[in-house]
């Protein structure tokens, strides 16, 4: 059986377009961690162990505040948990694939290689596995490295980044410009808007645990609301 | 600064623990279905999270000692209004970079 050669390129072309968000994404990532103390290899370890933009950082934010790890770790492990849901949505497609290729898949399962296989699984619903295998892998190619790339051209001009630049706000404008294009549903505003009055009352709390209550609050509502609603879960 | 015992205890765990994530479904090929709450719920776990991480730090940022600041304030007003308006998140992000730069060469 030869590799489906197609189905790679057909998957590189699809998540071409997300290399405009993974570069700057990516270098952002190692200027951040950079400036939060970390070395070039520390951060390459961390970038490459986890490959999870968001909760990266995540994480660095909450270490910077000298939060205790155990609510490092809730935090950013909780921003990664909508990672279940592409767990499963893919799990049927390949029931075919050999487990190991399914655990390096999984290592390689973000939010722009999920988005793009289940854009092309609905449209072509006669692949083989090998097609699909071989479509994911090539998903991947536009991603990963150029993540691993610009987080190592962002680590190394770190500290070159003078201070007027205001980088320290870098990460709040990201998260929000992440958050604000899923406010597609009055339950998703819902959450979003509590979840941001919640974390200011609830900022007193010891060690961010005033986040947790309001993440756990606010998702808890949005999920209420929508089953009232009538959506579909 | 990064304390570095707690670094080095938080980046094999987010590593293990976010690849535990993503095999959950996909590497045993569970397919029992998700109970219909958790999928609900989990829908909203980024909108509820990202928020709550920000939110103080753009009302009291660290960089001024706390002070609410004009300038990182509207920014992020601006990124949010750009981001809803235009689904698209990198508009969002240059829509921000350049009022937080704008401002901060008004007001200083």
């Amino acid at each position: 059986m030869s590799f489906p050669l197609p189905a790679f390129l057909r998957g590189a072309r699809a998540s071409l377009p997300f290399a405009v968000v993974v570069i700057p994404f990516g270098m952002l990532f190692g200027v951040v961690a950079t400036e939060a103390g970390l070395h070039v290899w520390e951060t390459m370890v961390f970038t490459t162990a986890v490959f999870a933009g968001a909760s990266q950082f995540a994480a660095i934010q909450t270490m910077q505040e000298h939060a205790p790890t155990a609510i490092v770790l809730a935090t950013a492990l909780a921003v990664n948990l909508r990672m279940v849901m592409y767990s499963v949505a893919l799990a049927p497609h390949y029931g075919g694939a050999s487990r190991t290729t399914r655990a390096v898949m999984s290592y390689f399962l973000v939010d722009q290689t999920f988005a793009t296989a289940s854009v092309e699984f609905e449209r072509n619903p006669n692949l083989t596995t090998p097609e699909k295998v071989a479509f994911f892998f090539g998903s991947v190619m536009p991603v990963a490295p150029l993540w691993f790339a610009a987080s190592l051209a962002g680590a190394m001009i770190g500290r070159a980044v003078p201070p007027e630049w205001a980088l320290d706000f870098a990460l709040p404008i990201t998260f929000l410009a992440m958050v604000a294009p899923m406010l597609r549903s009055l339950p998703h505003i819902v959450a979003a808007g509590l979840s941001i009055i919640l974390s200011l009352l609830l900022a007193p709390m010891p060690y961010g645990t005033g986040l947790l209550v309001a993440a756990g609050l606010s998702m808890t509502a949005g999920a209420l609301l929508d089953a009232w609603l009538g959506g579909r879960a | 600064m990064i304390d570095r015992s707690t670094f080095w205890i938080v980046v094999p765990l987010l590593a293990i623990g976010t690849y535990l994530i993503r095999f959950s479904f996909l590497g045993t090929l569970g397919n029992r279905p998700l109970p219909p709450w958790l999928t609900r719920a989990l829908k909203f776990t980024a909108v509820a999270i990202l928020p709550a991480l920000v939110a103080p730090g753009v009302l009291w940022p660290a960089a001024t000692g706390g002070q609410t600041d004009p300038a990182r304030l509207m920014a992020a007003v601006v990124t949010l209004a750009t981001g809803i308006a235009t689904r698209n998140t990198l508009a969002a992000i240059a829509a921000g970079a350049a009022t937080l730069y704008a401002m901060l060469a008004l007001v200083g």
